[in-house]
C-alpha cells in the first residue's frame, strides 16, 4: 500500500476550515444546530477522496439510462436517437397501418473511455397512426406504470437483489411535437397530461428544418403557453446547484428544442459532419444557429442525466410507489395517529384475506356437496329404472321362454302321438298284411277253384 | 412488449478526446462522473463508527488522531469523568466535518464499561442489541409509505476492536465477541498501545490473533467472501496479511527533524505515529478513509442490513404461522407462498 506523505499544510499546523462556499458553512452551522457539533479539523485527514471512491464504484457498476420517444409514426424519433448517441441503432422503420399504440424497447450497451451505459430506447409504435386515437396513451402509462411496478415489487421482496437490478424505470421522455408552426395537438396535449405526473418529459419540435426562424420562435411560444394554460408539467432543468445554475436557467427558456436528426454526413469545408442537404443549402445538426440539437444533447446527456435519474427514483418511483401501497390499504397511521408498521398491517390484511379465502372454501365445500348429492340422487334414479328395464326384459324373457317351452311341450306331445299312431298303424299293417295273405291265399284258392 | 435485449456494442468513435460539442464523434456519456460528483459532494457523507474496548486502551486517542480532532466523547463533554460505568452504555456523539469541500457526517460510538466488570458474560449484547436497532430503524423508514428523500443512515459501518498488547494470544472475551459480532457489522481489529511490543513481538502476535481468528472461524473485514474481482482480491488479501494492525495513537505534536509530528515522546526516542516504521496507524487510516470507506458502507448496507431485513421479515411470517391454522387445500397454500414471497 502507499504511504501517504503527509501534507506540507498540516505541518505547519493549518487548520482547514470550510472553503470559499458559504453555501456548505451555512449548512454546517445548520447541521450542528441539529445535534452535531462543527469541528475544525488540524490536518489532512484524507475523506475528500470519498467522492471519488463513490465514483470508481459506480464506474465498475456501470450506468444505466432509459429513454421513452413518444411521437407520431414518420417524426424522426430513430434518426436522432442514432444521432444522439452517434451510432447506428438496429431496426427499420415501422408501416403506418398498427391497430393500436404498441412499445418497443431495445437496449444497447455503449462504453466511452471507461464509463460503461446500458441504454435502453424504447419506442412508441402506431403513435397517431388510428383513425380514433383515444386509447393511444394507455399504452404508453400502462407500460411506464408496469416499469415502476416490476421495481417495487424487487423492492418489497425478501431476499432481494436491488444492488444488480436492471433498472428498466424510464427516467426521461422525449414528446415529438409535429412541426406544424401553429399549436399543440389535442392528442399530444392529452398524453402529455397523462404522463407529466409519471415521468420527466421534455417536448421537443421535431424535423424542424421544416419551420422558418420567425415561424418556428412563435411556435415555441405557443406551445410553452398551451402547456401552461393545461397544467402540464414538464421538466425543468434543476438550477439549485451554482456550477450548472446559470446553463440550466438559460437552457429551460429555450424549450421545446428544435432538433433536426441525420446520420449522414456532409463535407463542409474541410470537414463532415452531420447534415441533410436540400438544393437550396444544407441543414447542420451540429450548427447552433441551425437547431437545438446540441442543447439537447448537452442537457440530456452531459449535464443533467443524473438529475433525471435521481428525479425519477425520488419523485415518480416514490409517489407510484405511494398510491399503489394506499390502494392496497396499507396505511402509515391509524385514526389515533399511532404509527402503524406495514408490518402490522400486511398482517392484519393478510388475516383478513385468509379469512376471506376460508369463507369461500367452505361456501364451495358447500355447494359441492350439494351437487354431490343431487348427482347422486339422478343416478340413483336412472339405477332404478335400470333395475326395472332389467326386470322387465327378464319377465319378457320368461314369458317367452315359457312360451316356447309350452309350443315344444305340444310339439313332443304330438310327436309321440304320431309315433303311437304310426306303430298303431304299422302294427294294424302287419296284421292286415299277415291277414291279408292269408285273405289272398284264400282268395286266391277260391279263384281256383 | 420488449423485445429480447441483444447487448449491441456499438462504440462511438470517440478519440479520447474531451472537447465538448465540436469533437462530433464525442457523445459526452462519461460527463456523467462529473454528475455524480457533483451530486455526492452536495449530498455529503455520513459514516459511523463504533469504537469497543476495555477501558485504558486509547480509543478516544484514537479517534482523535484518526479525524485530527476532536471527536471523541472525552473531548465532547464537558466535564469528563474518568470512572468506570458500571453497566455497558453506548454513547453516540456526531460531528460535521469538511474536507476541501466534502462535508461528512461522523458519528463515533462509544461502548465504555466494555469488558470492564469483574463477570463479563454477555456483554456484547447492549452492542449487539444497539447495531440491531440501527437496523430496524432503518428498515421502519425504509418500509413506510411516506418516506424520506435520503433515509438517514444510523446503521454502524464499521466497529473497530481494540485488542490489549499482550503478546500472547486472543483472550476469550475477545473470540467471543468478535465470532458474535462478525455477523452482523463489519469488524476491524487493533492492537491498541503497539508501542508495548518490539517488532518482533508484534509479528509473532499478529500471526497467532490471525490463526485463532481463522481457527474460530470470524471474518473481519475485509471479509473473503465479499472480493468482487480478481483486482479486489489482489488488494484486500494485501490488506488481510496485515491485519490485525498495530497502532499507537496521539494528539500531541513533538518537533522531529524539524517537522512537526503527531507522536509520543518517551525517554528513549520518539514514536512518530504517521511513520510506518514505527506504528500501522497509516495504514489503518488509509484502510479506513482513504480507500475502503465507500466499500465498508456498501458491505453494510448491501449485506449486513439486507440479512437483517431477511430475518426480521422472515421473523414475523413464522410468527403468523404459529397462530392456529386451518387445514387449507392447495390452491389456497400457493397464494400464502406468493404473499409471502411479495413482502
Amino acid at each position: 500500500m502507499k504511504l501517504p506523505l503527509l501534507d506540507t499544510e498540516s505541518s505547519r499546523g493549518f487548520i482547514l476550515r470550510r472553503t470559499a462556499t458559504t453555501m456548505a458553512s451555512t449548512e454546517i452551522a445548520r447541521q450542528a444546530g441539529e445535534g452535531a457539533r462543527a469541528v475544525p479539523l488540524a490536518g489532512h485527514v484524507g475523506f475528500d477522496s470519498m467522492p471519488d471512491q463513490l465514483v470508481n464504484k459506480s464506474v465498475n457498476h456501470g450506468f444505466c439510462f432509459n429513454i421513452l420517444c413518444v411521437g407520431e409514426t414518420g417524426l424522426g424519433k430513430s434518426t436522432l436517437m442514432d444521432t444522439l448517441f452517434n451510432t447506428k441503432f438496429e431496426g427499420e422503420p415501422t408501416q403506418h397501418n398498427q391497430p393500436g399504440v404498441t412499445l418497443k424497447s431495445n437496449t444497447y450497451e455503449l462504453q466511452e473511455s471507461n464509463v460503461r451505459l446500458k441504454l435502453t430506447v424504447v419506442n412508441t409504435v402506431g403513435f397517431g397512426d388510428q383513425i380514433n386515437k383515444e386509447d393511444s396513451y394507455k399504452s404508453i402509462v400502462e407500460f411506464i406504470d408496469a416499469q415502476f411496478e416490476a421495481y417495487l415489487q424487487e423492492e418489497l421482496k425478501i431476499k432481494r437483489t436491488l444492488h444488480s437490478y436492471h433498472d428498466t424505470r424510464i427516467h426521461a421522455c422525449l414528446y415529438f411535437i409535429a412541426p406544424t408552426g401553429h399549436s399543440l395537438k389535442s392528442l399530444d396535449l392529452v398524453t402529455m397530461k397523462k404522463l407529466d405526473s409519471k415521468v420527466n418529459i421534455i417536448p421537443i419540435i421535431a424535423k424542424s428544418d421544416a419551420i422558418s426562424k420567425s415561424e418556428l420562435a412563435k411556435f415555441k411560444i405557443k406551445i410553452t403557453s398551451e402547456l401552461v394554460s393545461n397544467g402540464v408539467q414538464i421538466y425543468q432543468f434543476p438550477t439549485d446547484d451554482e456550477s450548472v445554475a446559470e446553463i440550466n436557467s438559460t437552457m429551460n427558456s429555450h424549450l421545446p428544442f428544435a432538433v433536426v436528426g441525420s446520420t449522414e454526413e456532409v463535407k463542409i469545408g474541410n470537414k463532415m459532419v452531420k447534415a441533410r442537404q436540400y438544393p437550396w443549402g444544407t441543414v447542420q445538426v451540429e450548427n447552433e444557429n441551425h437547431c437545438d440539437f446540441v442543447k439537447l444533447r448537452e442537457m440530456l446527456i452531459r449535464v443533467n442525466m443524473e438529475d433525471l435519474r435521481e428525479q425519477t427514483h425520488t419523485r415518480h418511483y416514490e409517489l407510484y410507489r405511494r398510491c399503489k401501497l394506499e390502494e392496497m390499504g396499507f396505511k402509515d397511521t391509524d385514526p389515533d395517529s399511532k404509527p402503524f408498521s406495514l408490518q402490522e398491517t400486511y398482517e392484519a390484511k393478510r388475516n383478513e384475506f385468509m379469512g376471506e379465502l376460508q369463507k369461500k372454501e367452505e361456501e364451495m365445500r358447500q355447494m359441492f356437496v350439494q351437487r354431490v348429492k343431487e348427482k347422486e340422487a339422478e343416478l340413483k334414479e336412472a339405477e332404478k329404472e335400470l333395475h326395472e328395464k332389467f326386470d322387465r326384459l327378464k319377465k319378457l324373457h320368461q314369458d317367452e321362454k315359457k312360451k316356447l317351452e309350452d309350443k315344444r311341450k305340444s310339439l313332443d306331445d304330438e310327436l309321440n302321438m304320431f309315433k303311437q299312431k304310426k306303430t298303431a298303424a304299422e302294427l294294424l299293417q302287419n296284421q292286415a298284411q299277415q291277414a291279408g295273405g292269408s285273405t289272398t291265399l284264400k282268395r286266391d284258392k277260391e279263384r281256383k277253384n | 412488449m420488449s423485445e429480447s435485449a441483444k447487448p449491441h456494442h456499438p462504440i462511438p468513435q470517440a478519440k479520447g478526446e474531451k472537447s465538448h460539442g465540436n469533437d462530433f464523434s464525442y457523445v459526452g456519456i462519461d460527463a456523467i462522473l462529473e454528475q455524480m460528483r457533483r451530486k455526492a459532494m452536495k449530498q455529503g457523507f455520513e459514516l459511523n463508527i463504533m469504537v469497543v474496548g476495555q477501558s485504558g486502551l486509547g480509543k478516544s486517542t484514537l479517534m482523535n488522531t484518526l479525524f485530527k480532532s476532536k471527536v471523541s466523547r472525552k473531548s465532547a463533554q464537558p466535564n469528563p469523568e474518568e470512572r468506570i460505568p458500571k453497566t455497558i452504555e453506548i454513547k453516540s456523539i456526531s460531528h460535521d466535518i469538511e474536507e476541501k469541500g466534502v462535508r461528512m457526517k461522523l458519528t463515533v460510538i462509544d461502548t465504555p464499561g466494555f469488558g470492564d466488570q469483574i463477570n463479563n458474560e454477555n456483554c456484547w449484547q447492549p452492542i449487539m442489541k444497539f447495531i440491531n436497532d440501527q437496523y430496524e430503524t432503518y428498515l421502519q423508514e425504509e418500509i413506510n409509505i411516506n418516506r424520506k428523500k435520503r433515509i438517514p443512515d444510523s446503521r454502524v459501518h464499521c466497529c473497530i476492536y481494540f485488542i490489549p498488547a499482550t503478546g500472547h494470544c486472543l483472550r476469550p472475551l475477545d473470540v467471543e465477541f468478535m465470532r458474535r459480532l462478525s455477523k452482523v457489522v463489519n469488524i476491524v481489529p487493533v492492537i491498541a498501545k503497539a508501542d508495548t511490543l518490539t517488532l518482533e513481538e508484534r509479528d509473532f502476535f499478529k500471526q497467532t490473533i490471525r490463526e485463532e481468528l481463522r481457527a474460530n472461524g470470524i471474518d473481519v473485514y475485509p471479509q473473503k467472501e465479499f472480493d468482487e474481482d480478481a483486482e479486489d482480491r489482489i488488494i484486500n488479501d494485501k490488506i488481510r496479511e496485515m491485519i490485525p494492525f498495530a497502532v499507537v495513537g496521539s494528539d500531541q505534536e513533538y518537533q522531529v527533524n524539524g517537522k512537526k509530528i503527531l507522536g509520543r515522546k518517551t525517554k528513549w526516542g520518539t514514536i512518530e505515529v504517521e511513520n510506518i516504521a514505527h506504528c500501522e496507524f497509516a495504514y489503518l487510516r488509509d484502510l479506513l478513509i482513504r480507500t475502503h470507506m465507500q466499500n465498508i458502507k456498501d458491505i453494510t448496507g448491501s449485506i449486513h442490513y439486507e440479512t437483517y431485513r431477511v430475518r426480521r421479515l422472515n421473523e414475523s411470517n413464522e410468527q403468523q404461522q404459529q397462530q392456529p391454522r386451518i387445514v387449507q387445500a392447495n390452491g389456497v397454500a400457493a397464494q400464502h407462498e406468493a404473499l409471502t414471497h411479495e413482502m
